[in-house]
């Protein structure tokens, strides 16, 4: 059953052996903390080694979140289910509705519920507080679910979260389930890891009627900007049934039937891949893991997930191909434009999860475009080898960067464009770098194959902007060019 | 409807906060810090908490947006932060080199009780503070008050740990802005300037997060009070403190500690404000207002003469920060516009009697609530419809649900551009104001008018 870590005393753990000194590493850069050295690769330059899934260095202007944080990304796109933050009001305003993920109809996910712990309530305890906030909004919205988040402090101080979940689940007949999200008990990824065993409360609680052997779940999809419809609709083109959205325009009965798909397709590494587990486990259902980023990689992910059905439907290979033809050749004719003017440009990427890594190398090369500097706040060694082996020789590779290490790789490599998310974009905007948003707050659907022509609309937008003639670091490089033209045009009119 | 869940009827709910009309207070804290120079902001806590300060100051002023953690995990949860934080100022103090680390509590270190001059004694003793450069710091529970109360905490620390009166009195008066933008505070020291008034401001935000593009990422921009000038407020003549909440503390640190006589004002939004601020100025220093200061007041009353017959008897509900709230309020009803439904996160039984007694003649009663939140200001709306609406970006929301316009006012703004650029404190704020307001107004009319009556003319 539901287990909660409630606070207690422990032996301390051993000291932290202050002597090691931190010291600026001329040799690489004057940016990098000596203690993060072994967390940027540059490739070429020495066999691949690289540590990761580290705890951040105290004092960094790290750009990671919290356990909290995690789980509430994860979640929040359930668009009908209530989404209570048991804390104080600031875990609730930061995530409200920041995500920009997509409903196709029940819109409860965009409000924000807080209990707004006071000083009272963290003193003598928050539980008879979080009882009636849960019961008068059950009573008020009647949802099909409730999530009740834990924070840092409910954490410290301890109260039955988990206690009070199946009070109220058992007064008012819907689940009430838990999420163990306290902050400080991880990074994002524990978060991701706690949101995944809440889903996995709510699978296997309805019947499985109707649903084709032909069956997916999508997980690991926000369904920002839409994407989670593109898709879909591949899916429905090639004839297969997605029962459950996990999480983008997520709905809590079809994650309650989603044990009844014979595969579950997995994106974005970090954030599902845990719930993908447990139903393998328990349901001994499959996982394919996915990506819709980028013309290979969705066609590749459409041709894996035909494989898969080819002996329950013969056809479905064919219908596959057919979509898969129909759609480049109509993506092919616009993208060679755009590739024409983006050719030899330099981008850099710095992403949450490595997954969109991936796909952003592949992509960016079918621009023509090359990577010099790719890293993500949580990849694993896995996720750091595959991008060691997919990137060219120079490219710096980077674990858990910070604003002056990524300001000075950018500037060393000259790039033309940041891939980034929001902390990210104005550093690259000062710098006179264009910029493209690949985490929450992307305004175009970048998946799919008019995905690709999207994203490769959005990079030519920022990187062949005007703009950037007028900002100093590009002026010095324009006006020559101009000059060197004006002298031609004079010399043509000479002779 | 995205807001179909709120009711007409309005129910006890006294345990549950919806849709927020205010933010923790380390957030004022970190916005208060940046406005030192060469200061790095410090949260003690998760990295969630600074991450998701950093991202909501970046959205807010498009602007990078520094600070550092303690990066707590579970073990410094249970034992102490102790290592986090000496080790934080000793890898900040190498690699970052700021002048100052300002260190701000979470709810986490409070709770677990963290002793922070005794951690950065500690640091000191080890020699991680290099000679010259400070380590301050505030108590910034999230679970008591609010973003407001954190800057007025973090502003004050600056009193705290700065302040120092050697007995010769400078020719200069100390202003405390209040949680304004960046562009406020410097229209503020605009204004003083015009009269002729040195200023330390502190903080001052201006020329940190309203940076221009200069092709250079700066840690630590030009802009911010140094720690030179805060140590001179001691010395001062006077404090001028903007905002009861947000400035008042400070402005008062500084008269116990130094005897710097203070003075508290609202904030100088709108002309009668914006009057007794310049006056102020005028009496503490004995001198006479410039013609160019007048010629912009004129401008202001000139602009409400010509347009006075489209404010009459709008209804408008607000939502923000009570500083802002106060003179807001008082500068719609000396427009003749009626702000009927006032909200704010932030508790105040003075807010409540302050916007009672500005609003006393109003034909219409007033709902006013501190603390509060939007859902309510929503459900008061839905009861009482109005024809504009004041605040941050969270009321786009009701102003679609109820096709209301909206006037984007205080913290945060997540999808409009000028807050950082264009002030509304001072005579010209006040213009600026007035031309959001009918243009809010009129293309309303424009666009509801039948064709018979549609007016070229306004």
């Amino acid at each position: 059953m539901r287990s909660w870590t409630r606070w207690k005393k422990a032996t301390p753990p051993s000291p932290i052996s202050w002597h090691e000194i931190i010291r600026k590493v001329p040799a690489m850069t004057n940016t990098i903390f000596a203690e993060r050295k072994d967390q940027v690769h540059r490739k070429g330059e020495e066999p691949f080694q690289m540590a990761c899934d580290k705890e951040s260095l105290a004092g960094a202007v790290s750009q990671r979140a919290c356990v909290f944080c995690g789980s509430r990304v994860v979640l929040y796109p359930i668009t009908d289910a209530l989404h209570l933050v048991h804390g104080p009001i600031g875990c609730a305003v930061y995530t409200w509705d920041i995500r920009g993920a997509l409903s196709s109809g029940p819109e409860l996910h965009r409000h924000s519920y807080s209990t707004d712990l006071q000083e009272s309530d963290v003193i003598f305890g928050g539980e008879d507080k979080l009882y009636r906030a849960l019961t008068q909004l059950i009573d008020r919205i009647s949802p099909k679910a409730a999530f009740v988040y834990s924070t840092c402090i409910v954490g410290i101080i301890g109260d039955d979260l988990a206690g009070i979940c199946r009070k109220v689940e058992r007064e008012k007949g819907i689940p009430v389930i838990p999420v163990e999200s306290e902050g400080f008990k991880g990074n994002k990824r524990a978060g991701y890891n706690a949101a995944c065993r809440a889903m996995f409360q709510l699978v296997g609680t309805a019947p499985t009627d109707d649903i084709s052997p032909l069956s997916v779940n999508i997980l690991g999809d926000f369904n920002l900007a839409g994407e989670i419809w593109i898709v879909r609709e591949y899916l429905e083109r090639m004839g297969v049934q997605v029962v459950a959205n996990i999480t983008g325009d997520g709905r809590v009965d079809d994650l309650r039937r989603a044990h009844g798909a014979a595969l579950n397709l997995v994106q974005c590494s970090g954030s599902t891949i845990d719930l993908a587990k447990m139903m393998e486990d328990e349901y001994q259902i499959p996982f394919l893991r996915v990506s819709y980023f980028g013309v290979e990689d969705m066609a590749e992910s459409l041709y894996n997930i035909a494989e898969f059905f080819k002996d329950v439907d013969p056809q479905v290979m064919e219908r596959t191909k057919a979509l898969v033809r129909d759609e480049l050749s109509e993506l092919y004719p616009k993208l060679r434009e755009y590739r024409q003017a983006l050719e030899g440009k330099k981008a850099a990427i710095y992403v949450g999860g490595a997954f969109k890594a991936f796909s952003l190398v592949k992509a960016f090369r079918h621009l023509g475009m090359t990577v010099e500097l790719v890293g993500s706040q949580t990849g694993t060694e896995e996720d750091y080898k595959e991008l060691h082996e997919i990137t060219d020789p120079g490219t710096i590779i980077v674990d858990d960067s910070n604003p002056l290490e990524l300001s000075s790789f950018l500037q060393e490599k000259d790039v033309d464009i940041f891939v980034g998310g929001v902390k990210e974009r104005p550093i690259a905007y000062k710098l006179g770098v264009g910029f493209c948003d690949h985490n929450h707050e992307r305004k175009e659907a970048l998946e799919g194959f008019i995905g690709m022509l999207n994203f490769a609309k959005e990079v030519y937008s920022t990187v062949m902007s005007p703009v950037w003639r007028f900002t100093p670091r590009k002026k010095a490089l324009y006006s020559k060019a101009l000059e060197t033209d004006v002298c031609h045009e004079i010399k043509a009119i000479e002779n | 409807m995205l807001l179909r869940h709120t009711p007409k009827e309005i129910t006890e709910r006294s345990a549950l906060t919806i849709n927020p009309a205010k933010t923790c207070q380390p957030i004022g804290a970190m916005y208060a810090a940046l406005g030192i120079h060469g200061c790095l902001p410090h949260s003690h806590g998760s990295q969630g908490c600074c991450a998701y300060h950093r991202s909501a100051l970046t959205r807010h002023y498009k602007e990078p947006v520094m600070a550092a953690t303690s990066s707590f995990t579970e073990g410094a949860s249970v034992f102490g932060g102790q290592a986090n934080l000496v080790q934080a100022i000793d890898n900040i103090f190498t690699i970052y080199e700021p002048e100052v680390i300002a260190v701000h509590t979470t709810c986490l270190s409070e709770t677990i009780g963290d002793d922070i001059p005794q951690i950065t004694r500690k640091a000191e003793a080890d020699g991680k503070i290099p000679e010259g450069k400070y380590v301050i710091h505030v108590n910034t529970p999230s679970y008591v008050g609010t973003h407001v109360t954190g800057f007025a905490n973090m502003t004050k620390a600056m009193v705290d740990y700065f302040a120092e009166s050697t007995g010769h009195k400078i020719d200069q008066i100390n202003i405390v802005p209040g949680y304004v933008e960046p562009s406020d505070m410097e229209e503020i020291k605009r204004i003083a300037a015009m009269m002729g008034v040195r200023v330390v401001m502190f903080p001052d935000t201006s020329k940190v997060l309203n940076r221009p593009q200069t092709g250079k990422y700066e840690m630590f921009p030009e802009g911010g009070v140094t720690v030179e000038a805060l140590k001179t407020t001691g010395d001062s003549l006077a404090t001028i403190g903007l905002g009861r909440l947000a400035s008042g503390p400070a402005a008062q640190a500084l008269d116990t500690k130094c005897n710097v006589p203070c003075e508290i004002l609202d904030l100088p939004i709108g002309f009668k404000a914006t009057d007794r601020f310049v006056d102020t100025l005028r009496k503490t220093l004995g001198i006479t207002v410039p013609d160019i200061i007048n010629n912009e007041r004129g401008q202001l009353l000139d602009i409400i003469t010509d347009m006075h017959q489209y404010f009459y008897g709008k209804k408008v509900a607000l939502a923000g920060d009570p500083d802002h709230l106060i003179a807001m309020t008082e500068f719609l009803v000396s427009i003749d516009m009626w702000p009927i439904h006032i909200v704010t996160g932030t508790s105040g039984k003075k807010f409540e009697s302050r916007i009672r007694e500005i609003t006393k003649d109003s034909p219409y009663p007033i709902n006013v609530k501190a603390p509060g939140d939007m859902f309510l200001l929503h459900q008061w709306i839905k009861n009482e419809p109005v024809d504009l609406l004041m605040g941050n970006t969270y009321m786009k929301y009701i102003a679609r649900d109820e096709d209301i316009p909206l006037i984007r006012m205080g913290f945060p703004i997540l999808d409009r551009i000028g807050h950082s650029y264009f002030p509304i404190v001072g005579y010209r704020g006040g213009m600026r104001l007035l031309e959001k307001i009918l243009d809010a107004i009129l293309d309303r009319q424009d666009r509801d008018a039948p064709e018979e009556s549609f007016e070229l003319v306004m």
